[in-house]
């Protein structure tokens, strides 16, 4: 699904340039669910948005899906967000003035999907997601977990391929922490590739894979032995 | 850029937005609203002047006499000299072919006129039939004086609408006798004069019966000429300053009164009132012209900030929305088209507003400056157009440039 080969990037800070990725090799097959862990400054959120499309790599090769990712122009990355990934966000990210419906409906708006089958679509996800009561709530009468909830669903409405998530519970207590998790795992279990980076241990061991990463290189990438984020909820 | 979907997704993002709409549509309505009104006091103005003017014939010279300033060939200053017959008879003679309307005026202020119970004071002018014209006045009932009332030293009066109202109220005038100065005078026609009341607050009578009337002799008040049209103005006022002058010389020679002396005789001709009043028209004209065109800019700067703030404050939104499938055209048009509706909206409702507030108070103005305030319809219609545009400008390069930066960079705007 996701393929990458000495992928670098670096950000220039004023008159220096800062060397964030040094040559990362990965692999993600599908349905994999995999954490990329890492301190700050490691460099794994900005490998998370270069898998995103929504930044570019200095040098390597990326491929999504059979297809290379690269010189895309926005038109093109635009496509492909749509069409491949899903992505949900630390801060939320949803939009403040529209309700929870159409927060999620709005993939799908871009999809070029009609009005009626977009808020019939919405609504579903809104509903595996346990919101289905909340749809005609803002943002901000929402509580942290069931912000990041709507997210989720956002992210699952364009039906992605691969489900890209920034820290999705680095603003949540770790009750609903857990809570969120086990809504990712049970996507996971439907099939859905995910990539998480966190920096938080409880929730990379939540995952199948935990890839280390460490000033700009993989340190350690290994299978573990999934916790579901169910059995400690009920402890 | 007509489809349902987008339409809606804009009134969506308008109705959850209400303050922002609300300043944008604001600042274009208000600019368009003082433009119209602007403009059209512009208009009222030089409507008011026009009809300051039209109140005699515009190219009306008139001349009456004063006190002589200057000794000249042995006469002391301070004489006074007298216009008569002869004068106006001389000045006939010699310019026969080229004046078109003539008469000589002996005029009495604050004479005291009354109809059975009703009565006033008036100023009554003994004038020649051509007067009618002289003054810029349309009968609304009877006729003028004619050459018959003249010969025969007739007792016939004509009367101002003004004092029509007061005496007759609104019965019948025509044939009825009213007393002048102790003298019974029959009434034969009322008129109107675009000079307004002012002009309307006469009584004129033959000019050999005021003079006998009045114990006047043959002596005149003042002379009234006006001469044959010409083709174009700038002749009109070449042979008007030529006949102004000849005549001026005429008779400080025929009164032996000193060339330089600028008291004695004095000439008004309103052709050259005329040329200063199209000028300050002119000058009028340009200066609100000047002024619109400023609240234009000004208008067009207001939109552009509003657009900057907005696309800038929608930065972050610009990132979610690519983050999850937005191509960037589809950014740039919904932010276009939100603000060329907004736009066009409020700049129609400015404009609606302001010519609806012209029809009301327009008519209501009552003052000699400003007259029937008016404004071309097609001048305002393309000022929003411009408004409009600006404003779709001005929205889109910050539009295209926040299309087109990596979501992750529009995504840390904060």
């Amino acid at each position: 699904m996701i393929e990458i080969k000495d992928l670098h990037k670096s950000y220039k800070m004023g008159a220096n340039s800062l060397h964030v990725l040094k040559g990362i090799n990965f692999e993600v097959a599908d349905g994999e669910m995999v954490a990329i862990m890492g301190s700050s400054g490691s460099g794994k959120s900005t490998l998370l948005n270069i898998l995103g499309i929504l930044d570019e790599a200095d040098k390597g090769t990326y491929h999504l899906d059979g297809k290379i990712i690269e010189n895309l122009n926005e038109k093109v990355a635009a496509q492909y967000r749509s069409k491949f990934l899903g992505f949900v966000f630390q801060s939320f990210n949803l939009i403040s003035y529209k309700n929870a419906l159409d927060n999620v409906a709005m993939p799908l708006y871009y999809q070029g999907v009609k009005r009626q089958i977009r808020t019939e679509k919405a609504m579903h996800y809104l509903e595996k997601v346990g919101l289905a009561d909340w749809a005609e709530h803002l943002p901000n009468e929402l509580s942290g977990g069931q912000k990041q909830r709507v997210a989720i669903a956002r992210a699952l409405a364009s039906n992605p391929k691969v489900l890209l998530a920034d820290e999705p519970t680095g603003a949540l207590d770790s009750t609903t922490s857990y809570e969120v998790m086990e809504l990712i795992q049970e996507i996971n279990d439907e099939g859905k590739t995910i990539l998480i980076v966190t920096h938080e241990d409880d929730i990379a061991h939540m995952c199948k894979r935990i890839v280390n990463l460490r000033d700009g290189v993989i340190i350690n990438d290994s299978t573990v032995e999934q916790v579901r984020a169910k059995s400690i909820e009920n402890v | 850029m007509f489809s349902l979907e987008r339409w809606q997704e804009i009134f969506e993002t308008i109705r959850k937005n209400k303050l922002r709409t609300f300043l944008t549509g604001l600042s274009v309505g208000s600019g368009i609203f003082i433009l119209v009104i602007l403009l059209a006091i512009g208009q009222g103005m030089q409507n008011g002047i026009a009809s300051e003017f039209e109140q005699d014939a515009t190219n009306r010279i008139s001349v009456w006499t004063g006190v002589t300033s200057e000794s000249y060939k042995g006469l002391n200053p301070g004489r006074r000299i007298q216009l008569d017959n002869s004068d106006y008879a001389f000045a006939e003679a010699k310019n026969l072919d080229k004046l078109e309307y003539k008469s000589g005026v002996y005029s009495r202020w604050g004479q005291l006129t009354s109809y059975k119970t009703e009565n006033g004071s008036y100023r009554v002018e003994g004038v020649l039939g051509d007067y009618q014209f002289l003054e810029n006045a349309t009968l609304t009932a009877g006729r003028y004086i004619n050459q018959n009332d003249i010969d025969d030293f007739k007792k016939m009066a004509v009367i101002g609408q003004r004092v029509y109202q007061d005496l007759f109220k609104k019965g019948n005038a025509i044939g009825e006798y009213i007393e002048v100065s102790g003298v019974k005078f029959k009434v034969v026609g009322i008129y109107t004069d675009p000079g307004g009341e002012r002009e309307e607050n006469r009584i004129f009578i033959p000019l050999s019966t005021a003079q006998r009337v009045f114990n006047a002799g043959d002596k005149l008040r003042s002379m009234a000429f006006t001469l044959e049209k010409q083709d174009n103005f700038l002749d009109a006022l070449a042979a008007s300053e030529a006949f102004t002058a000849q005549l001026e010389a005429d008779l400080k020679a025929k009164h032996i009164i000193s060339p330089t002396d600028e008291r004695a005789v004095r000439i008004n001709n309103s052709l050259e009132n005329a040329k200063r009043f199209y000028d300050l028209m002119f000058m009028i004209r340009w200066f609100f012209w000047g002024v619109g065109i400023c609240t234009i800019i000004a208008g067009i700067v207001g939109v552009s900030n509003i657009m900057l703030i907005i696309v800038k404050e929608r930065t972050k939104e610009i990132g979610i929305r690519k983050a999850i499938g937005a191509q960037p055209i589809s950014i740039i048009g919904m932010i276009l088209h939100e603000s060329i509706f907004v736009t066009a909206i409020a700049g129609f409702l400015g404009l609606v507003f302001s010519l609806f507030l012209l029809e009301i108070v327009g008519p209501l103005i009552e003052t000699d400056y400003i007259k029937n305030p008016s404004v071309d319809f097609q001048v305002a219609f393309t000022t929003v157009i411009i408004l409009v545009i600006a404003g779709a400008l001005a929205g889109f390069f910050p539009a295209y440039r926040a299309a087109s930066i990596k979501p992750i960079e529009a995504l840390r705007d904060e």
